[in-house]
């Protein structure tokens, strides 16, 4: 093991995660689909990392790489100084009491066939985290507490609870072997307006009360602006800007991320109306068949010819700014 | 100049095992000409159902449109039966409905092209010929490239953002006085949002209608809408402008709505506030205010009773018996 647990929590280098692409009866191999290409980043401790970026951007696909869902084709993705890319499938186990995953959709994501306890507790079961029934029990009862639910409430059934409150029950499970790592999938998007600031609240109370390390996955530009220190914007599997929350809502360099804040409408009309739209034109290309160079030149307003020659690299414009464009 | 729509104390209710349940409660609300109006409010609180109501979308059992008036250029539709003539020759023609998910509002086994001319040549009596040539130019107009070639695709060819802006061109294909947008864009990302939307205005501003937007984002409303009705429940709790809603806010539920959501534009550190409890059970409501329970000002209301909608303001109404303003709610 490397010595380099002081500065780096996780990361991640050059990470590849292509999926092939067949047809016929034999299944023979037509291509690939690039759904992450090339993805480097750093999180540090008890750090809060956003990525942004529109739906079919592999935003997903990164974070579970780093769930080790998928075993990534390219790259090394190191975790407390070890590399866990390609680690076998038995450690994988292992891996999972320290990173764990938050889901988008509360009602897809708990097994209508198990009561609220039982979903929460069944991780202890499984790491053979807890020595007799009682402690079992009691940890269940902790749980439950630490999400704001009732611990009385673990004898009932998904059915029975609200969207916010199954949040929480999948919350609850996520926590229940101790990880330092999470990576929250679009944990609020399918919730109501009223209900995602409960969630987003709790998320913020036990990442200080835990020491946790987020990876906040979402396209809800405004929630990743009031929880991250660090966001990533992705397109077509490429992070294309990277930096610090501040820096990059209040300078952004890449044009995609312009128009992706651009199009965040502000609930307020006198904001509204001096504010200045950048619409898109066209959809998101088909990973499938990725345009040549910079993913984002055919639908950008500042291209040049240049930009369809290459894949423009990651490059430090300032101190912790890097931006993946040769316009800027 | 009277309004183009003015709806009168409208109540639709479902019968569901459990009991009847009120969706919409008695709501009264206008849209004048030419006029782009938002209805926001959480899941269930009525907000689609009083719009399928006006065009009588409701399918019944189990649904029923229990009681008010719907005038409509000076008739009201509520006295015709659902499948009469005259209702259908409203439907689609005068008022139009752009729907929540394209994907299942689009009927997967014909083509966006058929689907298009079915409206046109059943309104606007025009051949097969003229009528795929009017689509063609409507797919244009809401930005679809190649239009030609793709009006023979399926829905399953179209993106989300493409087969909502199919969505609009058959909405706006016969010049409707009124198009009522059922949350348009919810289940799109954020720059097809903001594509979709422009689409929808532009193509708004060209035919001179008037638009509801039904959304429970605040900001897209912000960012159109020039009146707001604010719906809980069931009812509307707040009523006027945009800049009285947004800027001046007098119901406790607009304010923390307003609160709950992080922006964009704001220092960070506020620390959001939830809106506590759940939306009521709306079977067998007791009669007073709905928000009672959920509500931060609840410990200085002393009246059991349930608030009328009362004037504040020029347009501006409010739901409430306390006279809450908009500065104590700390946003401004």
């Amino acid at each position: 093991m490397e010595s380099s647990k002081n500065n780096n929590f996780l990361e991640v280098k050059n990470l590849k995660m292509y999926f092939p692409v067949t047809r016929g009866i034999l299944r023979r191999k037509v291509g690939d689909v690039k759904a992450v290409d090339d993805v480097s980043f750093k999180i540090k401790q008890g750090e809060t990392m956003g990525i942004v970026g529109e739906s079919g951007c592999g935003k997903t696909t990164l974070g579970r790489c780093i769930l080790r869902v998928y075993r990534p084709t390219a790259g090394q993705i190191i975790f407390k100084g070890q590399d866990i890319a390609d680690i076998p499938s038995d450690k994988v186990l292992e891996l999972r009491r320290e990173v764990q995953l938050i889901f988008q959709d509360p009602y897809g994501s708990l097994n209508p066939r198990q009561n609220a306890g039982s979903i929460v507790g069944e991780a202890l079961k499984i790491h053979r985290l807890s020595r007799n029934k009682e402690e079992y029990r009691n940890r269940v009862s902790d749980l439950f507490a630490m999400v704001g639910l009732d611990p009385e409430m673990a004898n009932r059934y998904p059915h029975e609870f609200s969207g916010g409150q199954r949040q929480r029950i999948g919350i609850a499970r996520a926590l229940s072997c101790n990880p330092s790592f999470i990576v929250c999938d679009e944990p609020i998007s399918a919730l109501d307006v009223s209900i995602q600031a409960q969630i987003i609240n709790l998320l913020q109370e036990l990442q200080q009360k835990l020491g946790l390390t987020y990876l906040l996955i979402a396209h809800d530009l405004s929630v990743v602006r009031h929880i991250s220190d660090t966001v990533a914007v992705m397109y077509l599997g490429h992070i294309v800007e990277i930096t610090g929350w501040e820096e990059l809502y209040t300078n952004p360099l890449m044009p995609y991320t312009k128009a992706l804040l651009s199009a965040v409408p502000i609930p307020d009309p006198s904001v509204e109306k001096k504010r200045e739209r950048i619409i898109l034109k066209g959809d998101v290309p088909s990973p499938l068949n990725p345009p040549s160079g910079c993913p984002f030149h055919p639908r950008c307003w500042m291209a040049i010819p240049d930009c369809s020659k290459e894949v423009p690299p990651l490059r430090q414009i300032s101190p912790g700014h890097m931006v993946a464009c040769i316009r800027v | 100049m009277p309004p183009l729509l003015e709806v009168k104390n409208l109540k639709v209710t479902f019968d569901t095992m459990a009991g009847t349940v009120k969706a919409v409660d008695g709501i009264s609300y206008h849209i004048d000409e030419e006029e782009v109006v938002g209805l926001v409010g959480e899941s269930g609180c009525g907000k689609s159902v009083s719009q399928m109501a006006t065009i009588q979308l409701i399918s019944t059992p189990p649904g029923h449109i229990t009681g008010g008036e719907v005038i409509f250029e000076g008739q009201d539709l509520l006295k015709y039966k659902a499948d009469s003539n005259q209702m259908r020759a409203i439907r689609g023609a005068k008022i139009s409905m752009i729907f929540q998910e394209p994907m299942t509002s689009l009927n997967p086994v014909f083509t966006i092209g058929d689907q298009i001319t079915e409206t046109i040549s059943l309104h606007l009596k025009l051949n097969h010929q003229d009528a795929k040539q009017r689509a063609i130019e409507l797919l244009e107009q809401v930005g679809i490239p190649d239009a030609a070639m793709r009006i023979d695709n399926y829905p399953h060819q179209f993106s989300g953002g493409m087969r909502q802006r199919a969505m609009i061109a058959m909405a706006v294909s016969c010049h409707p006085k009124l198009v009522i947008a059922d949350e348009p864009t919810t289940a799109l990302d954020v720059t097809t949002q903001a594509q979709v939307l422009e689409v929808m205005m532009a193509m708004v501003k060209k035919i001179h209608n008037s638009l509801v937007i039904v959304t429970h984002n605040l900001g897209v409303v912000a960012r159109y809408a020039q009146r707001i009705y604010v719906m809980y429940a069931g009812r509307i709790v707040e009523a006027g402008t945009s800049d009285d809603v947004f800027n001046n806010p007098r119901h406790p539920y607009t304010i923390a709505l307003l609160k709950s959501v992080p922006r964009l534009d704001e220092p960070r550190g506020r620390q959001l506030v939830p809106i506590f409890g759940l939306p009521p059970n709306l079977i067998d409501m007791p009669p007073v205010c709905a928000f009672r329970t959920r509500c931060s000002l609840a410990g200085q209301c002393k009246k059991e009773t349930d608030p009328d909608l009362r004037q504040v303001g020029d347009n501006h109404f409010v739901r409430c018996h306390i006279d809450t303003k908009g500065e104590s709610s700390g946003i401004l």
